[in-house]
């Protein structure tokens, strides 16, 4: 479902919630949180010879203020997992987090006291990727994914009651 | 001089055992004199260069051994195999000689109820980490160490993960810090 708007000159008729929807799923900056292997697959994503940017991935940051999709790709430890929580809350809604690999999703190989068995325990994850580690285009179609999720999203939906009595109040 | 003799030159009179497995020279030398026998092999032997240093925990290694002697009892009558087990826990040190590329192992025994061996910081800043991850992973001490905190696993972790005794999975620790959310 993609974005439909009737053109006249010098306006634009379209729902509220496609607009916003159109500009947020053409834009997801992505946070690389790359802590192990799978790191290096998001790096070769992201880098020309895939060029995640196609996608609207286009502005890597590297600061959880100023991006829309958390990737985790690699292992999480334990000790890790205050710091991807803190991360997680640092970011501005509205945000979405990509799990890249076995090790992100569920653990992975490493069922030992050290590795945290899987980040949706934690902060919620909106696509899973499986494969030790995907490829490259494993991870550009989790995006895509992603994309087809944030097209299908309500916004303001949500915030329909803020809305209500916005109105309310304005009579 | 072959490294062997060499090695016999400058730390005979320590030796508990030197052997030789598949071209790795193995000295094995007593806990209280491990110190004065690094610095020897610094100073004289010309193993300048410290690579690592290792824990290793034998617990199940000698009960593994137990065992098999259990079911092979004309074994057992080996005089030789009785006797009680070396103490649990082992350090190596990693030597290299970057002069002639000769390398050299350090086994030091460390028996459970004394867990502590001296510091080799001195000898090599290099012994820093390494023997901070010892301590992370086995609980022995390296007395005067400038900063033994624990190296891999966080501060408030309690137990030493490598031992033998510890499950896999761990014991349900989690880590948390006084900003977490939720
Ligand atoms: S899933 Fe495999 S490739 Fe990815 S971080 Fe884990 S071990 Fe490495």
């Amino acid at each position: 479902m993609g974005f439909q708007a009737i053109q006249g000159e010098g306006w634009l008729l379209a729902k509220a919630e496609q607009l916003i929807n159109w500009g947020r799923s053409r834009s997801p900056w992505p946070f690389p949180y790359g802590t192990a292997c799978c790191g290096i697959e998001l790096m070769c994503a992201l880098a020309s010879g895939y060029d995640m940017a196609r996608f609207g991935a286009e502005r890597v940051a590297f600061t959880p203020r100023q991006c829309d999709v958390l990737i985790v790709a690699g292992t999480i430890t334990k000790k890790m997992v205050p710091v991807l929580k803190r991360i997680y809350a640092q970011m501005a809604e509205p945000k979405w987090v990509l799990a890249v690999g076995a090790c992100a999703c569920s653990g992975g190989v490493f069922r030992t006291y050290s590795t945290h068995q899987g980040i949706g325990s934690v902060i919620p994850v909106d696509v899973y990727i499986p494969g030790c580690p995907p490829r490259p285009e494993g991870i550009l179609y989790a995006l895509l994914k992603l994309i087809d999720k944030i097209e299908a999203d309500h916004p303001l939906y949500k915030q329909r009651s803020k809305v209500i009595e916005a109105l309310e109040a304005a009579k | 001089m072959s490294l062997k003799e060499k090695v016999q030159a400058v730390i005979g009179g320590d030796l508990v055992e030197l052997t030789d497995f598949r071209g790795d020279l193995c000295a094995e030398v007593p806990k209280g004199r491990c110190l004065q026998v690094l610095t020897r092999l610094k100073e004289e032997g010309g193993f300048d260069f410290l690579s690592d240093v290792i824990g290793m925990d034998n617990l199940h290694l000698y009960e593994k051994k137990k065992q098999k002697k259990g079911k092979k009892a004309e074994e057992e009558t080996k005089p030789e195999k009785q006797g009680p087990p070396p103490p649990r826990f082992e350090v190596i040190y990693l030597l290299l000689s970057l002069e002639t590329g000769e390398r050299l192992q350090i086994r030091v025994r460390v028996p459970e109820d004394d867990l502590e061996l001296p510091t080799i910081t001195g000898l090599w800043r290099a012994a820093d980490w390494p023997e901070r991850e010892v301590f992370d992973m086995f609980g022995i001490r390296f007395k005067g160490h400038p900063n033994l905190r624990r190296l891999l696993m966080w501060d408030e972790f309690q137990d030493h993960p490598l031992r033998k005794d510890y499950p896999l999975e761990g014991k349900g620790e989690e880590r948390h810090l006084n900003y977490d959310i939720g």
